[in-house]
């Protein structure tokens, strides 16, 4: 079976977040991009998948400049067989997905998985769009994954529960929390595997941005936060009675 | 022309985030001069959708299909896409919960439209389309500007106040057109949490980390949370140590909250957890440290042990929820 999945090339999760040229920009200077924390679980899982004895041949894939082909390499070392970078910034989801769902046409792969949303603008949409450029069904915020023979079983967070479906291939599906618990850690011998691994450089096919992030913003200063005593709670209900009227 | 919003009912009732998404659909509508209308899956009784006229609705769509068997992200999205051409709608605006998040990229696709997800203010100007929304994980918000035709928004939870906007409702039933294939993706069993309130939709979270010690420390968390008519959340650790259900993570990898309450106890306030948790309108710390990061991120503090306050603090709001 083959499968392809994003990898989105995201600021490490402990960035301090600062922006250029007036605030139009994110400022990428003194910041480590990681894989999307939510593609590596899925990564992972895919990992576990091939150890447990199913035949899985997976391709990594991303939209991205040159820069990011340090975190292909990173999914390489994790254990991903073959690597794919579309040429091209990024900029729009919908633009975005329309270069995956072109390189699933080229192969033959049987399903694509994401991860449920990229760190830095909290999308949560290319998934969704690929599976509706190609016409197939989609699985979001899926929490657990299972390839048994010529279906897969997965279940996914729903508000207030969960729900476990059966997917007949191809589908698009989208890891979130749960996927995998801890994200496999690349050993040696994979860093120096993925070395010698070629990542193939396609170029974008076209289509309009309709979106564009024109400004950033950060989150007002927060006034000093008002200490009470801890023999003293009843001051803490009243302040949050009289003062914050939250209860 | 329109504003279309959908409308999740799960249970054959509305729940408050229905009346916050039809109060901001209501308000850009009245700004592009257009009727609000809202469309929901399902036997759902009229009295119950035609409570959102309140809000400004003025026709509710209710979708009945014998063909729609349980969700399917393709199927919903389709039959949404398909009362959104039939009503001209301009705007299609979510809620950024599951459903929203499964439905709004596909029907965008659709729709050659523009997502803006997870918006939490009014558009700033109309022509350009400009919205403010969340990224970065809550530790900074952009602009996005958006020049499609058709406009797909996300909503993020308690990000707008309900406003009334009376006006009369009218209910119609539509049946679309289910894909063929949809359902290759099949549900087999749903399971409910079996928590009454759920983690997103509390207006007050009272939430325990590893500082609480171990899951059988909980129960003060529980008793607070009742006097408080509160959900009960936790950091990764408590979770990934299995001390309390999964879907009660909150934070950067688990789930993102906008309580108007968010009590913080035996948490150190880590970059990761606040992602998620940042957008509270106001925030509690109880920590032994004084230096702990939840003390910046917190409006109000109290550097103590949370065996020895939160007693105290159950038996303090148990006289106050008496005498008011
Ligand atoms: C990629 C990534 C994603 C992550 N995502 C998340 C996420 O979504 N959510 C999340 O929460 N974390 C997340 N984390 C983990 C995060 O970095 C922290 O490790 C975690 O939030 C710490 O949890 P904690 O505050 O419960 O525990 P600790 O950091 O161990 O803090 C416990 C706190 O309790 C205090 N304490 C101890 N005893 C008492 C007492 N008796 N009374 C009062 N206070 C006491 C201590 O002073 C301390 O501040 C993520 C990490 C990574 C790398
Ligand atoms: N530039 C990209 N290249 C490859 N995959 C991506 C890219 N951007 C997003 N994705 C994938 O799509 C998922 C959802 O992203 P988003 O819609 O940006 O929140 C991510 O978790 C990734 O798996």
């Amino acid at each position: 079976m083959k499968v392809l999945i994003c990898i989105g090339h995201v600021p490490d999760t402990t960035s301090k977040i600062r922006f250029t040229d007036n605030a139009s920009k994110f400022d990428k200077s003194d910041i480590q991009f990681i894989i999307g924390p939510y593609e590596e679980l899925a990564l992972t899982r895919l990992l576990d998948i091939k150890d447990a004895g199913t035949d899985l041949h997976i391709t990594a894939v991303n939209v991205g400049p040159v820069e990011t082909e340090a975190t292909l390499r990173k999914a390489l070392a994790m254990g991903a067989d073959e690597a794919v970078r579309v040429n091209a910034e990024p900029l729009d989801a919908l633009f975005t997905a329309k270069q995956i769902a072109e390189v699933y046409k080229k192969g033959t792969y049987d399903f694509i998985v994401t991860g449920k949303e990229s760190i830095d603008y909290n999308g949560g949409q290319v998934d969704g769009m690929i599976a509706e450029i190609l016409g197939i069904p989609s699985i979001p915020s899926a929490s657990k994954f299972e390839i048994m023979g010529s279906v897969a079983k997965a279940e996914r967070e729903i508000d207030g529960g969960k729900e476990v479906v059966e997917a007949a291939f191809p589908f698009v599906i989208a890891a979130q929390k749960g996927f995998a618990i801890d994200p496999r850690i690349p050993g040696m011998r994979g860093i120096m595997a993925a070395r010698k691994k070629e990542i193939l450089v396609f170029e974008p096919s076209e289509q309009a941005n309709i979106t564009k992030i024109i400004h950033h913003y950060l989150p007002e200063a927060k006034s000093a936060c008002k200490k009470v005593a801890a023999d003293n709670v009843e001051e803490l209900v009243r302040l949050l009675h009289e003062e914050a009227k939250v209860i | 022309m329109s504003v279309l919003i959908y409308i999740d009912n799960k249970d054959g009732l509305l729940k408050k985030s229905a009346f916050e998404l039809a109060s901001y659909g209501f308000e850009i509508a009245k700004n592009t001069n257009v009727d609000t209308l809202a469309v929901t899956f399902g036997e759902i009784a009229d009295e119950q959708v035609k409570l959102l006229g309140k809000y400004g609705v003025k026709k509710v769509i209710k979708i009945i299909n014998p063909q729609l068997l349980g969700f399917s992200a393709q199927a919903y999205s389709s039959v949404i896409s398909e009362v959104a051409l039939k009503e001209s709608a301009k705007i299609v605006l979510f809620g950024n919960n599951f459903d929203g998040r499964a439905f709004s990229p596909r029907v965008a696709v659709k729709l050659n439209a523009g997502l803006a997800p997870a918006v939490v203010k009014l558009p700033s100007s109309y022509t350009p389309f400009i919205v403010k929304k969340r990224a970065f994980s809550g530790k900074a918000f952009a602009d996005i500007e958006l020049s499609s035709e058709i406009k797909v928004l996300t909503l993020n939870q308690n990000s707008f106040h309900i406003v009334e906007n009376p006006v009369d409702t009218t209910v119609e039933t539509f049946a679309g057109t289910v894909p063929a294939g949809a359902y290759a993706v099949k549900p087999i069993e749903v399971t409910i949490n079996s928590e009454k309130l759920s983690v997103t939709d509390a207006e007050i979270l009272v939430s325990g980390g590893r500082g609480l010690k171990g899951p059988e420390n909980w129960g003060m968390l529980e008793e607070l949370a009742g006097i408080l008519g509160a959900a009960t959340c936790c950091s990764r650790p408590v979770s990934d140590l299995g001390w309390r259900p999964h879907y009660e993570h909150v934070g950067q990898t688990g789930k993102v909250v906008a309580p108007n309450l968010y009590i913080a106890l035996g948490i150190s306030g880590a970059i990761q957890h606040l992602a998620g948790v940042n957008g509270s309108k106001v925030m509690v710390a109880v920590n032994t440290d004084v230096e702990a990061p939840i003390f910046e991120a917190a409006d109000y503090g109290i550097v103590g042990d949370v065996f020895d306050v939160v007693p105290k603090l159950n038996q303090a709001l148990k006289k106050f929820k008496e005498s008011n």
